[in-house]
């Protein structure tokens, strides 16, 4: 199968005036001989939830450094919060940015609050007071302000550093693997509150290895392996990836597939799955399938079910990982 | 460039705040003057038939000048390979923080709590000194004395700070920050003790030769020891 290109599918169904909130063109970062990602181009739009996925090592981390000034890029340029990505404008880029690193990095001898406060401090921030209490409010965290940070469950910790990530209000919110080490519920959560900040019209730039996370929260994803394997809307690769198909059980075999199933223009191929379950590619599942229900009434089969198969974004990741490393 | 005294002051807050919480680094800040005040003291009490004209000449506060030289080289060690070890150094260089910023902000911190330590040390040796044998006080320390102590105490510290620093970004962890720190502390340490002893005769000119080169390494230091402050190397680089 041949894999998406990038490039085509790589712009936000929508834009805004102000531009792309993040536009990356050709970029590539190399330490040394080793190439962390390659010619990776895409543009996110302001309020847009982007998902940045792919397995360990594949340079997401490296992608978020790069865009958050920690690195220069090898090569390639890009654009953070409508600044050029130059060393020159790393403090204003910083200043309309966060990032939630995947190790949450908070100072274990000082409290939530102590930390906080720094933070708030370091991004210049008025009326620090009532913003650091709106942020612990946010994550849950309001009634453990005075606990040292070291004293905290690893949840908590996560916690505390989106905490420290929504203190400055920042236009573009990079979130590495925020869920990571999280219980089902705290994640949750996490997830309720990327939703609220959504709705809010912050732009997330997410890097998870929770596809259903992806799937549920993003308006599209990136699926990277050094190299940006796809980028679109979830269910655009998934029907870019794998035909749609039908799944038809009868009671007993037919007793004459080929002739149900052949005359039917919807219907590309099928195979026997089973004695009596076909599986049909098709063109279009909704239009095939009462095509399919009244070929099937006809031949005098008795019908038990007739299903679309549904690919994940758990499929579509796998199919071009493992597609990838062949 | 313009500099964010807010940001600066921000890592001097959070670096105090995690110093007073930081049993190794509270031993660092008091063994030092401990082992400074109680050798002198213990010689000058155990020595019995001293005068003050026997001990005229000697420079026992010079001695002391190990101090500000040797407490912040321990603490400064700590500054950069301290946030790297504990996995905090991403989270600040996320912000607006220029390097400088930081840099300034981490040595505001050290700079502090030694000269503080420093002065306190020798205002208490000195005391126990008057109170306990004032007829040997005047044999080891005068006017010239305490203004020599004043002035290079400071200028000493901010020398040994940015040394510190300057090694705190290239260690790969802060155990070996601080013993390379220390080390490299010592030959300076070395020339107070010979100026103590008498070896090189102290003289104005010579404090205002020593004192000018102290104040011109302690403005540039900051500036020199900046662009070895790699974000790329220690944000990606080995531990």
């Amino acid at each position: 199968m041949t894999l998406p290109t990038a490039t085509p599918s790589a712009t936000p169904a929508s834009s805004d005036a102000r531009g792309p909130a993040i536009s990356v063109s050709h970029l590539t970062k190399r330490f040394g001989d080793r190439v962390a990602f390659d010619d990776v181009s895409f543009d996110i739009a302001y309020g847009e939830v982007f998902g940045f996925l792919g397995p360990n090592g594949a340079g997401k981390t490296t992608t978020v450094r790069t865009l958050g000034t920690l690195l220069a890029p090898s090569a390639g340029t890009a654009s953070v919060a409508g600044l050029p990505l130059t060393p020159a404008n790393g403090v204003d880029i910083r200043s309309r940015i966060a990032i939630m690193p995947e190790s949450p990095g908070l100072y274990q001898r000082l409290s939530v609050l102590e930390n906080l406060q720094c933070f708030a401090a370091l991004y210049g921030v008025e009326d620090a007071g009532a913003r650091i209490q709106s942020a612990l409010t946010a994550v849950g965290l309001a009634d453990r302000a005075q606990d040292r940070a070291g004293e905290l469950s690893k949840g908590l910790r996560q916690r505390a550093a989106l905490a420290r990530a929504l203190l400055s209000e920042p236009e573009i919110l990079f979130l590495d693997e925020p869920t990571s080490g999280l219980d089902p519920v705290a994640a949750r959560e996490v997830h309720d509150l990327i939703g609220e900040l959504r709705t809010r019209g912050v732009t997330i730039f997410l890097t998870t290895h929770r596809l259903e996370e992806a799937q549920r929260l993003c308006d599209r994803v990136a699926i990277l392996n050094t190299t940006l394997r796809s980028i679109g809307r979830p269910e655009e690769l998934r029907d870019q990836l794998f035909a749609q198909t039908l799944r038809v059980v009868t009671a007993a075999p037919l007793a004459d597939p080929t002739e149900v199933f052949g005359g039917i223009p919807a219907v590309r191929q099928w195979h026997q799955d089973d004695a009596a379950t076909y599986v049909l590619t098709v063109s279009d599942s909704k239009a095939a399938a009462p095509d399919v229900t009244r070929a099937l009434l006809s031949a005098g089969a008795d019908v038990v079910s007739i299903a679309q198969q549904e690919h994940s974004l758990e499929d579509v990741y796998l199919q071009l990982v493992d597609e990838a490393k062949a | 460039m313009q500099l964010s005294w807010r940001r600066v002051l921000a890592i001097t807050l959070k670096e105090l705040r995690d110093y007073s919480r930081n049993r190794p680094i509270i031993l660092a800040m008091f063994l030092f003057p401990l082992i400074f005040t109680i050798q002198p003291l213990i010689s000058i009490f155990a020595a019995k038939g001293l005068t003050a004209a026997a001990l005229s000449g000697r420079h026992e506060l010079l001695f002391m000048l190990g101090i500000p030289i040797l407490v912040p080289a321990t603490l400064a060690a700590y500054a950069v390979a301290g946030e790297r070890y504990q996995e905090t150094l991403e989270p600040v260089l996320e912000t607006p923080i220029t390097r400088e910023e930081f840099l300034l902000g981490k040595a505001l911190a050290v700079f502090m709590p030694s000269v503080i330590i420093s002065y306190v040390v020798f205002a208490v040796y000195i005391a126990v000194v008057e109170l306990a044998r004032p007829d040997i006080a005047p044999g080891l320390f005068g006017a010239d004395d305490l203004i020599v102590q004043i002035v290079f105490t400071p200028l000493l510290a901010a020398f040994s700070i940015w040394v510190g620093i300057a090694i705190s970004t290239r260690a790969s962890d802060p155990r070996t920050a601080q013993q390379l720190s220390v080390l490299s502390s010592l030959p300076v340490f070395f020339v107070a003790i010979l100026f103590a002893f008498n070896v090189i005769a102290p003289s104005l000119e010579l404090a205002l030769l020593l004192g000018g080169v102290l104040l011109v390494a302690d403005v540039v230091g900051w500036r020199l020891i900046a662009p070895l402050f790699d974000r790329e190397r220690l944000i990606s680089g080995p531990h």
